[in-house]
């Protein structure tokens, strides 16, 4: 279908769109990349009153190594530049391995980090990755901005620590610890579909026993799922017994709900081969 | 209604218009500009049939609004095909009859074109992951991945 009718308001800069925000209250929304929001105003399933476009705004674009060691993504950096940024590959390689996950080439060329973190589908692989790098969200007010460790960001399906009249600036990935290793991978039916189940990982090896263990499902719960048993089954074992342990123990962790199309026991059983498969992997590399 | 006004490039030529503000990017490129060669499928960005070049990038027309296109370097698969950018894949199109319908065919040719300028030979794995946001209904796509895959070692070979 066509989208409702809106107003369009292109913002010039942060300050500007914020203003525009607060005075239009609740039915005002913020355009990124539109990629989401573009495809549910075609289904009518929202309707503001007021788009502003923020899609323009250079201070909201680029990827920074900071001088800790850590990335900073600011808000409009699309799927694609972080499938293909050198930086990236070498800070947060779970990044780069899953950027090309998401959707499809043209959307990946439009569809922003920003935004997908504003939004937190439970579906999308960003949000799963912010919180398995332990990244902190920054969003922009007009009192100033702030820093929201994704532990914190995620509150529900859609559902985020974003005020109504702030934006999501940008996400600042820690330093990598020495001799993590990290993953973001899924199972879906075809390449681009939305994943049956997906999963961001860090771990570390130590002398060949595996530390740390981060799983962090997409896809089988309202939000990124932290599998806590899980890493702690795998905790001090060598890989392969620690890929079995871990996952035995997600039933704990999860318990992905049944839909119209796939069944609730199908994403736990996805979940968990997905699981022993990639702590397996990771522990096999060099 | 809101409307906004609007200047953009579309296949090289400047082009102002005072459009609603919903309008989408493709229906301003059917409706106003008569480039009926971007189609439009699902309208929700999965069937791939609208897509389009936006600065240089495959991008869908219908999850962007011409709003959005403001300034922008737009390419159509009339421009495309004028400017002979793409003339041997759309060759390798028809000698492989890679369309039956042609439904699908102005996206599929810019959703491949940017895979063949990034270079190299994909494999047929590669070919079909870049595709896969594009739908046909016709050809199976064996004959999609023969075409893109022939053109990919031809220009390898034409550099090499």
């Amino acid at each position: 279908m066509k989208a409702p009718e809106f107003d369009y308001h292109r913002a010039e800069s942060v300050a500007g769109a914020l203003t525009a925000l607060r005075a239009a209250g609740p039915d005002g929304r913020l355009l990124a990349g539109g990629q989401s929001l573009l495809a549910s105003l075609n289904f009518r399933l929202s309707a503001p009153s007021l788009l502003i476009d923020i899609g323009r705004l250079d201070e909201l674009r680029g990827m920074t190594e900071t001088a800790d060691g850590g990335l900073r993504i600011a808000a409009l950096t699309t799927h694609a530049q972080i499938g293909r940024s050198a930086v990236v590959a070498r800070l947060a390689p779970m990044l780069a391995e899953g950027a090309p996950l998401i959707a499809h080439p043209a959307i990946r060329n439009r569809g922003t980090i920003g935004g997908s973190l504003a939004l937190a589908d439970p579906a999308s692989e960003w949000p799963a990755c912010a919180l398995a790098l332990q990244a902190e969200i920054e969003i922009a007010g007009l009192d100033g901005s702030r820093r929201v460790p994704a532990a914190d960001f995620f509150h529900g399906m859609y559902a985020t620590a974003c005020g109504a009249e702030e934006l999501v600036a940008a996400m600042h990935v820690p330093p990598m610890a020495p001799g993590t290793r990290q993953s973001c991978c899924e199972l879906a039916r075809r390449h681009g579909d939305y994943a049956l189940a997906g999963l961001a990982i860090t771990l570390a090896v130590e002398g060949g026993r595996l530390r740390d263990v981060r799983a962090v499902f997409f896809g089988v719960g309202p939000t990124p799922m932290l599998a806590q048993h899980a890493g702690a089954a795998a905790e001090g074992l060598p890989p392969a017994q620690a890929a079995q342990a871990a996952a035995e123990a997600l039933t704990a962790d999860l318990d992905p709900q049944s839909d119209p199309v796939t069944d609730g026991a199908t994403r736990m059983q996805l979940a968990r081969v997905l699981l022993r498969r990639t702590i397996t992997r990771l522990g096999a590399a060099a | 209604m809101s409307e906004i006004d609007l200047a953009l490039t579309v296949n090289g030529v400047a082009v102002r218009a005072r459009i609603p503000a919903r309008m989408h990017l493709v229906d301003f490129l059917r409706e106003r500009l008569d480039l009926t060669g971007s189609h439009l499928g699902c309208e929700h960005g999965v069937c791939g049939a609208c897509t389009i070049r936006v600065d240089g990038l495959a991008v869908r027309g219908c999850l962007m609004l011409a709003a959005q296109a403001h300034g922008a370097v737009v390419e159509t698969i009339e421009g495309l095909t004028q400017s002979g950018a793409i003339a041997d894949l759309q060759a390798a199109f028809v000698a492989r009859n890679a369309l039956q319908c042609g439904f699908c065919t102005a996206g599929m040719l810019v959703t491949a074109s940017e895979l063949l300028a990034r270079g190299g030979i994909p494999d047929r794995a590669e070919i079909r992951a870049e595709i896969a946001g594009n739908y046909c209904r016709c050809t199976g796509y064996h004959a999609i991945v023969d075409a893109i895959e022939s053109v990919a070692r031809d220009r390898a070979g034409a550099s090499a």
